[in-house]
């Protein structure tokens, strides 16, 4: 057994011990073992970066590679393997998954063993989802991550959680099953085709290997890589979510618990922009190159809407939910300009994102348990009461607005540069939703901590404890460090990122592409250094 | 006929002496005795099985004899079934046990009839003349229309009976002229024979009404739309478990002939009949499914939902491939047993002391027995065709062989419409997990304990290893492949 199966499974182990080993009314010792479990996972992951060889190109791109033969006679193998992209996924899911574990300590309160078992599966199916290399497999991890989750929403969630559970159950699933197809499609390209619609197979051994796939995907009939993307694009777009398939997120993540809030806009999200990067746009270049019009012009009216719709939400959760829709319009943007620049600042966007609105979920989460309202109007002057959280907030606000010096920053930025050298129209909507960013930020921090302190019932509330503090400077540190230090960030996936646009588009590199000028930025010359 | 050649029908004429002799036994006044109706039709199953693999393995060494062979094959694929059909009737038997001791009805009739259903679905997998088929076929119908009336004196199970009776026959009729119509041009009813005769036919008006007709009868029996109607009321009607009954063993039994009769028979004709087909398939698994939603009795949704998996199998008979016969054995193992278990579950409801089948009668089965609440999962979201269950695998080769034979616009419908069967079937999920507060009260037996043990194990299993299986069914259809002249796709 291999390390990434080990990091995938460490989970599963957890939740089997907790299944069989662990009284339900035994609170304490079911939250510590899935603690335990989680750290032992992160810690694990760790080897992973330490021993990940950032330069490997060619056949050595995805490394620790784990190949065991699983339905020979459809062609399906169990195909482990993850390059730059998929490891910091990895590393973010497992960070993200301590997070999650240890801030439902107060929050969950009944069905702990129940809760504590379906969080450390859903970690199991999404390690799985970034670490597979070949389709059947990601397909069954893809939808394993959906049971939990439902079940998150459904048994811990809101007053509406019956209603957002199945919602978010039946959006996913829809797009999920539409993108089998595709795959399906994929696979009998490769092997003897469908005669009945005149498509020539390639005649090669029948194979869901996502690697062969990225070698023939340029073989595909136009016309053909058009259906398939569509298919792929909805089950992703949904995934992400993209304009106008973003319904289904407020409502999930307003009724879910905190922990599931965290999940689902860390990693959970992360699944579809990923797939973008890993099957669609290196399956599918010409499919690619002929639908970015429509797919950046959803990505930007994702981006102003999101952020308009932030701009008036009374909720604060709602409002952060509709953030995502802002962030991950800038994801989808970035990666659709198809430059190494954009596809890294896409790529470092989605970790960020990840951090940024972990984090505000939960310090939503936090005040929600003390106060029970998440209703802006509710807050008022919390600064003087609450210092430490009321920091904290700002400093996560800022890392989520793009400030320089953290995270946010450099990701937004080098998506702008991505986009502006494809077309500087792209770039200068996708500043407006900077602004707008920075607008629905300040101006929830505004109404919620400073101004008179007025409500009396927030005259006693809690300052941050211990544990929650530990937890939220984990995330300062990483969005800290990410923002003054990204070339560690941007080494790991130069490989990755110049295969993917190598995929799209053969003559890349060749083409002598739009140098930057020189004296750029420091972040920015960070970035170019390690090209 | 050559009395070497019984050792074809050993299994079936063990079989039907044992369901004679369990007829017999109340009639002969030991009624007193201490002997279990149940243990001896397990008895006899077992025996049936027993001389069905010794025969199976005599049969490969003796030379199959053409007269014989014209009416009734022992092949791989029949045995297959065949194996499957006495499984689930084995686990039809436990789940039966304690309902009938409930009930003041006597078990001896209803295992004997049980055992005739049976003999009928043998000779349905192994009948390669359609008159076998047709024979085959009604003693399966008819012991089901006693069985759906079982419980003669409560008015719902009587009236289920004669709806299916009165429904069934015509079907039956029109299925008998259909056949008697492609005898009219083909001259034989050998399928072989038919296909030999059709491959020379370019078209012919009378021969395409009869393949309607006999299409007709066949959608009957797999209860798909247009001709469903009769499945929500008499599953609601007839008593549970024969409703299990119906939905799994004899619906896997029409599917058996419905793959056997379109691939050896008619394939030379798949242009006329697969656009009928796949309209069939998509109506059944629109309205099954959307009708499923708002079922609020557990019995008529899996009514329903029976309607939209028969519309799932007709994929791979539309579909006419390799990927679509393995898929309709693969499809026909997953879903007997995912169906199955959730008969099983259904029979622990209880409402007042007595049986339950609301959706509501769910509630609280999480907290009152989690293992069986988690097994329900497992088995719902293996009709839905969630990974890592077995219904995924089966899904994947029905829609696999829809899309390889082109028919996208089909398989769009059936991903989206299995995507809509998680809503009904998550209402169960929600009553046993999301709803707090009711402690209902539920009957768990040992014998459905082991049934639902069972059809957990195997539902998991097979989602998480199916390379046995699936090896298996390539395998058991072969024959069936080699004689549709279909190609087998490269790299297999």
């Amino acid at each position: 057994m291999g390390i990434l199966n080990l990091v995938t499974y460490i989970p599963l182990i957890g939740a089997i011990v907790i299944l069989f080993f662990i009284r339900k009314e035994n609170g304490a010792a079911i939250r510590y073992t899935a603690t335990f479990f989680a750290v032992v996972d992160f810690i694990v992951s760790l080897y992973l970066w330490f021993n990940f060889d950032p330069h490997g190109t060619g056949a050595h791109l995805f490394q620790f590679r784990e190949t065991y033969s699983w339905i020979p006679s459809l062609g399906v193998q169990y195909d482990f393997g993850i390059d730059g992209i998929s490891l910091l996924l990895i590393l973010l899911t497992t960070f993200m998954g301590i997070i999650a574990v240890v801030s439902s300590y107060s929050a969950i309160d009944h069905r702990q063993k129940e809760y504590y078992i379906l969080l450390l599966l859903l970690q199991t199916g999404m390690i799985g989802t970034f670490c597979a290399l070949d389709f059947f497999l990601f397909y069954v991890f893809w939808e394993i991550m959906l049971v939990p989750m439902y079940f998150i929403i459904g048994i811990w969630g809101g007053p509406r959680k019956l209603y957002a559970a199945i919602k978010f159950f039946i959006y996913t699933l829809s797009g999920s099953v539409v993108m089998l197809l595709s795959i399906l499609a994929l696979y009998f390209f490769n092997d003897g085709g469908i005669p009945f619609l005149n498509i020539k197979g390639l005649g090669n051994p029948a194979t869901f290997s996502v690697l062969q796939y990225h070698n023939i995907g340029h073989l595909i009939p136009p016309q053909l890589q058009f259906w398939i993307f569509i298919g792929f694009f909805l089950g992703f777009a949904i995934k992400v979510p993209m304009f106008p398939f973003h319904t289904w997120l407020p409502d999930a993540h307003v009724e879910a618990p905190t922990a599931g809030s965290i999940i689902l806009a860390a990693v959970l999200l992360k699944m579809g922009t990923y797939g973008f990067v890993r099957f669609a746009l290196p399956i599918l270049p010409d499919a690619t190159k002929q639908l970015i019009v429509p797919i950046v012009v959803l990505s930007i009216i994702g981006i102003i809407y999101g952020a308009l719709v932030s701009l008036v939400q009374k909720d604060m959760k709602k409002l952060v939910a509709y953030s995502s829709v802002s962030h991950l319009g800038f994801v989808m943007l970035g990666m659709f300009a198809l430059n190494p620049m954009g596809l890294k600042g896409s790529v470092l966007q989605m970790i960020n994102h990840g951090i940024s609105t972990g984090a505000l979920f939960l310090l939503v989460g936090i005040i929600y348990e003390r106060r029970h309202t998440r209703m802006i109007a509710d807050y008022g002057g919390l600064a003087k009461q609450m210092p430490m959280y009321a920091t904290l907030f700002l400093i996560a606000a800022l890392s989520s607005m793009g400030l320089p010096a953290l995270n946010g920053f450099i990701g937004e930025f080098t998506i702008l540069l991505g986009a502006a050298n494809r077309s500087i129209v792209w770039a200068s909507f996708a500043s407006a939703g900077i602004v707008l960013g920075a607008a629905y930020l300040l101006w929830l921090y505004q109404r919620v901590f400073w101004g008179p302190l007025d409500n009396p019932a927030n005259k006693n509330v809690p300052d941050v404890n211990r544990r929650e503090l530990g937890l939220l400077l984990a995330l300062v540190v990483l969005m800290v460090w990410i923002g003054i230090k990204p070339a560690v960030f941007f080494d790991i996936i130069e490989e990755p990122v110049n295969y993917i646009v190598r995929k799209v588009d053969p003559t890349y590199f060749d083409k002598q592409p739009l140098t930057y000028p020189p004296a750029a930025p420091v972040v920015v010359s960070a970035v170019e250094t390690t090209r | 006929m050559n009395w070497n050649d019984t050792i074809y029908l050993l299994p079936e004429i063990v079989l039907t002496i044992g369901a004679s002799v369990l007829l017999l036994v109340p009639v002969m006044g030991s009624r007193g005795t201490k002997l279990s109706a149940k243990w001896m039709m397990m008895a006899i199953l077992g025996l049936t099985a027993i001389t069905l693999i010794a025969c199976s393995h005599a049969v490969e060494t003796i030379d199959q004899s053409r007269q014989l062979q014209a009416m009734f094959a022992l092949d791989a694929f029949s045995i297959f079934f065949k194996m499957l059909f006495i499984a689930a009737i084995a686990m039809l038997v436990m789940l039966s046990d304690d309902f009938l001791a409930e009930s003041r009805y006597s078990p001896w009739e209803y295992y004997s009839l049980l055992g005739f259903a049976l003999c009928g679905m043998m000779f349905m997998a192994s009948g390669v003349h359609l008159i076998t088929i047709y024979i085959g076929l009604e003693l399966l119908s008819l012991s089901s229309y006693i069985l759906a009336g079982f419980y003669k004196s409560e008015l719902k199970s009587t009236e289920a009976a004669m709806k299916y009776f009165i429904l069934g026959a015509v079907s039956s009729a029109i299925l008998l002229y259909g056949i008697s119509l492609i005898y009219g041009v083909c001259g034989s009813l050998n399928l072989l024979d038919i296909a030999a005769a059709m491959s020379t036919i370019v078209s012919n008006d009378a021969l395409m009404f009869g393949i309607m007709l006999l299409g007709a009868g066949l959608c009957f029996k797999i209860a798909a739309v247009p001709f469903h109607v009769w499945t929500p009321d008499v599953y609601e009607g007839a008593p549970t478990p024969i409703a299990a009954f119906l939905s799994t063993g004899s619906k896997a039994a029409a599917f058996a002939i419905f793959a056997r009769i379109f691939y050896v028979g008619l394939h030379d004709f798949h242009l006329e009949w697969n656009y009928v087909l796949a309209t069939i398939s998509a109506l059944s698994m629109i309205l099954g499914n959307f009708a499923a939603l708002t079922q609020d009795n557990v019995k008529r949704m899996l009514g329903y939902s029976s309607i939209a998996h028969a519309g799932y199998v007709l994929l791979g008979i539309i579909s006419l491939n390799t990927l679509g016969l393995r898929g309709i054995l693969v499809y026909s193992i997953v879903y007997i047993f995912a169906n199955l278990g959730i008969w099983a579950t259904v029979l622990m409801l209880r409402r007042h002391q007595y049986a339950g089948e609301r959706v509501d009668d769910f509630e609280g089965l999480s907290r009152r027995a989690p293992l069986w609440a988690f097994a329900m999962i497992i088995f719902l979201l293996s009709l839905g065709g969630i990974p890592p269950t077995a219904g995924f695998i089966g899904k994947y080769f029905l829609f696999a062989a829809a899309v390889q034979a082109g028919f996208g616009w089909l398989a769009i419908i059936a991903v989206l419409m299995s995507a809509v069967s998680m809503f009904y079937y998550l209402r169960l999920v929600v009553a046993m997990y999301l709803r707090e507060g009711v402690e209902a009260e539920f009957a768990i037996t040992t014998p459905l304990r082991i049934v639902a043990g069972l059809c957990l194990a195997v539902t998991l299993a097979l989602g998480i290893l199916p390379a046995p299986m699936i090896d298996q069914v390539i395998a058991s259809s072969s024959n069936v492949a080699a004689r549709a002249a279909l190609t087998p796709h490269a790299g297999r």
